[in-house]
């Protein structure tokens, strides 16, 4: 418990990512089963265990500080488990050594209601203030110091030199302290059985294009639609659907998960139902429409009706049990072809190949695309397996030029980690009419890219040497910088004052040859709106 | 007669001696100040008349340039005679060099103000000395029973672990100008540390003086003009401000370090982006200031600064009689 509880406090305190992953990957090495398994399901959020909660560590300190000064503290701190663990009287006289991780698990999973508040006395009277924070937070199941399971498999692979798809692909399904996942890492033994369940396989992803022009008898082109990247899976009357990380949002998109009946792992873009993208019919609707369905435990029928999602597919992983993702792009996608001819043409078409004899010919088709909202052009090898991640040379995203626009500088906030000495998140506006007769900047969006290092320097500078007001981290500066700012598309937003939401900002370019007053106006940015 | 200690009234910008016309640790310029010791929230410029000990005289003779002509040094154990017939003694309050107690005598009745105080060792400045009184003002800077400073000598393991775990990186030590950074510095050379500690430029001034006292702080350079390869494992020194202001962008990939009490919650240093939280404070602890109060014994506690409801809480739990003072001005966000 000493290990984790000192993990515990150097992930708190460390801003950097890679530290953060060598830290991780330091422990998972050195740390025996099954306490690295549990650690890490700790540190995931993937540990419940009901018989304790938030108010056991509140009963157990009603016990041992007076109430008022307890809640004193807990004003103070902000934090329930941390308040308790800096409260908790040292035990008198000889305490058994520190428990492991597993036993502290284990302990735990058997209690109940009754017994818990007992067990976790006797577990923190054998902990020093460090390791009773670790098992409070640990039992209640709020770490929140920022691990993703994404992160947490990035450290596993760096940890044993493994493959961080394999590690996604195996990860799925296995439970904590997923020791055969350790067994086939760290000792080579073979990898847990992934083919019986219904199971996420890493996404294969593009580079951006940055060659001129490819050949269009290796490379096919395919439309970019501008949904969310999707895997169905169905195996053993099973289906799930699973987002680019990996989330399972099945529950979100129940008509497409309930459609599909074939065995086979699949990739597309869910999109909603509408005319806005590729035509009249057959169409789908803008990322606005289904931004509408995002993030919902539940679905009305309301919903359903109104915001109808199908998926466009792109590529087929598995059919019929028979992996196919060693094989050739033309190949899977014959075998694609013929597999979307026995789905439900409601909820599953094709996403087209792109008819171009040329790569001139494709420019042009490109060109026209920005009326059609389709987020750009794919091109992929025609003779690419489907490798997880980016892989250089097999697909390229050939996304259409940003918008641009010229906004003037509001406001600056200051980065964290290694930018916590640069003023680096930059909040920027438009004008609501013309500035020569009085109109105002309002905020239109926030980005914090699209810089280089040398420019970021000179932004930071900027904002120092005309700051007007400070608001702790945030200073407002005197709104004489104009920056070019590039964007994705506009969207209508009623949570802004502006009435807009930019997709995707960045800052392209430091326009300081440019007056504040001939930045644009709100009405050049709303007139980019798509519907 | 007079009600008990009516001599003496609190008002909001510090506690006011009616018999002697004189101030205690005033946040504006007075006729006659006694000031308890040279932090910026005790110690300010403009008095008419300043009484302090000699160590905090000069420190704030540094500060703010010019020592009044009419100050009057006091050295620990002296006693001096006030106007109204009260009797001020300074005692060592353990809080930074020069650092003061002041015990008053008036009519028969005896009120200790402490200051800002501690009772851990601390190799700047002698030990609190417990003086028996009726009136006992205490501060609560750390007036929260989860404020448990560690033992010194861990927190010291900490830092120099640090330095050695981190190749090429520096370790960046925020400390207080006047008192932490001393002590901090001091407490590195008690652990063996001999290699050459250094500033920011801001501390350079204090530490002399510290020097000049006689406090041995063994080799320290300043920063400036230095590259940043000369200071790969270095320990470097600076304001809690410089921590992460551009200043440090000079340094090898500092490890930033805090030297502070309120280092003991995470979110604390988490806030300030402290990656090494080090527990260092100049002020007494929970255990330290309810010992305190139950070894001076004292008729009554009153409480001046930091969490005052808490310590209220104590003595209404052990019985002691107690109030808090509202007085404004004192701040020690950094300690």
């Amino acid at each position: 418990m000493q290990r984790f509880s000192a993990l515990l406090d150097a992930l708190v305190l460390t801003p950097s990512r890679n530290a953060k992953l060598a830290l991780l990957a330091e422990y998972m090495r050195e740390t025996p089963d099954p306490d690295r398994g549990w650690a890490l399901a700790a540190l995931t959020d993937g540990l419940d265990f009901p018989a304790v909660k938030a108010s056991t560590i509140r009963s157990l300190m009603a016990e041992r500080v007076d109430p008022v000064l307890w809640t004193l503290s807990r004003d103070y701190v902000g934090d329930t488990a941390e308040t308790a663990s800096l409260l908790w009287p040292e035990p008198l006289g000889q305490h058994l050594p520190p428990p492991s991780v597993a036993e502290v698990v284990e302990t735990l999973h058997a209690t109940t209601r009754v017994t818990a508040p007992g067990i976790l006395a006797e577990l923190l009277d054998r902990l020093d203030v460090n390791g009773r924070y670790a098992i409070l937070k640990l039992a209640t199941g709020a770490m929140r110091i920022g691990i993703s399971a994404r992160l947490a498999k990035v450290a596993f692979a760096q940890a044993f030199d493994v493959r961080v798809e394999d590690v996604e692909e195996y990860w799925h399904g296995q439970a904590a302290p997923y020791l055969p996942l350790f067994e086939w890492a760290a000792q080579g033994a073979e990898p847990p059985r992934t083919d019986l369940l219904p199971l996420f396989r890493p996404f294969m992803l593009a580079h951006p294009l940055e060659a001129e022009a490819l050949d269009l008898t290796e490379f096919a082109a395919e439309w970019k639609w501008d949904g969310i990247r999707v895997q169905i899976v169905h195996v053993a009357g099973e289906t799930r659907v699973y987002s680019r990380s990996g989330d399972d949002i099945s529950g979100t998109f129940p008509e497409v998960a309930s459609a599909l009946h074939e065995p086979c792992v699949l990739d597309g873009e869910l999109l909603v139902r509408g005319s806005h993208q590729g035509g009249e019919t057959g169409g789908a609707a803008s990322f606005n429409a289904l931004q509408q369905r995002l993030g919902r435990k539940t679905v009305s029928k309301a919903m359903l009706r109104d915001y109808p999602a199908f998926v466009r597919l792109y590529d087929v992983l598995i059919d019929g049990g028979e992996d196919l993702r060693e094989w050739a792009w033309e190949q899977r996608r014959a075998r694609l072809e013929s597999l979307v001819t026995r789905l439900d043409p409601a909820r599953f078409d094709i996403s087209q190949v792109i008819e171009a004899a040329t790569f001139e010919d494709l420019v042009g088709i490109r060109a026209r695309a920005r009326d059609d909202a389709i987020e750009g052009v794919m091109l992929k090898r025609r003779d690419s397996p489907y490798v997880a991640g980016r892989r250089t040379g097999l697909w390229y995203k050939w996304k259409r030029d940003p918008l641009l626009i010229d906004c003037v500088l509001m406001y600056a906030q200051r980065g964290s980690g290694k930018r916590s000495s640069f003023y680096s998140d930059f909040t920027f506006g438009c004008w609501n009419g013309d500035p020569d007769a009085g109109a105002e900047l309002l905020p239109v969006g926030k980005a914090y890219f699209g810089f280089t290092d040398e420019e970021l320097k000179w932004l930071d500078r900027h904002v120092r040497q005309n700051t007007v007001a400070k608001f702790g981290p945030v200073r407002e500066t005197d709104k004489s910088l104009v920056l070019e700012v590039a964007f994705d598309s506009v969207h209508e937003s009623k949570r802004h004052k502006s009435g807009v939401a930019m997709r995707f900002p960045r800052i392209s370019r430091i326009r300081s040859d440019k007056p504040a007053h001939e930045a644009d106006r709100l009405e050049t940015l709303k007139g980019l709106i798509v519907p | 007669m007079a009600p008990p200690f009516s001599w003496l009234r609190p008002e909001p910008h510090g506690l006011y001696i009616t018999p002697a016309d004189a101030w205690i640790d005033p946040a504006r310029p007075v006729d006659l100040a006694l000031v308890t010791h040279g932090h910026a929230d005790h110690a300010r410029g403009g008095h008419g008349r300043t009484v302090a000990t000699p160590e905090t005289l000069a420190i704030m003779g540094l500060r703010y340039g010019v020592v009044e002509a009419g100050s009057l040094p006091v050295a620990y154990g002296e006693t001096v005679t006030l106007r109204g017939d009260v009797r001020a003694t300074y005692v060592p309050a353990g809080h930074v060099l020069g650092s003061a107690q002041i015990l008053l005598e008036h009519a028969g009745e005896r009120v200790v103000i402490t200051g800002d105080y501690k009772r851990r060792a601390d190799p700047t400045c002698p030990p609190f000395e417990v003086t028996a009184c009726d009136v006992f003002v205490t501060e609560a800077t750390f007036g929260l029973p989860l404020f448990k400073h560690p033992p010194i000598a861990d927190e010291m393991a900490k830092l120099l672990g640090a330095r050695e775990n981190e190749e090429g990186r520096c370790v960046l030590v925020g400390a207080y100008a006047l008192g932490k950074a001393q002590r901090v510095i001091a407490e590195l050379r008690a652990a063996g540390f001999t290699e050459t500690i250094w500033l920011h430029g801001a501390m350079e001034r204090m530490c002399r003086l510290y020097e000049d006292h006689g406090v041995d702080l063994g080799d320290l350079k300043a920063v400036a003009g230095v590259p940043k390869n000369a200071l790969a494992n270095a320990i470097v020194v600076c304001p809690p401000s410089a921590l992460n202001d551009r200043w440090s962008r000079r340094l090898p990939e500092p490890i930033t370090a805090m030297a502070s009490g309120w280092m003991r919650v995470r979110q604390r240093a988490r806030q300030r982006g402290v990656e090494l939280p080090l527990i260092i404070s100049d002020h007494a602890d929970w255990d330290e200031l309810t010992t305190t109060i139950a070894q001076v014994n004292p008729a009554e506690t009153w409480i001046t600064h930091g969490r005052e409801e808490a310590l209220l809480r104590w003595c209404e739990l052990t019985q002691r009689k107690a109030r808090a003072l509202a007085l404004v001005g004192y701040e020690d966000e950094d300690d």
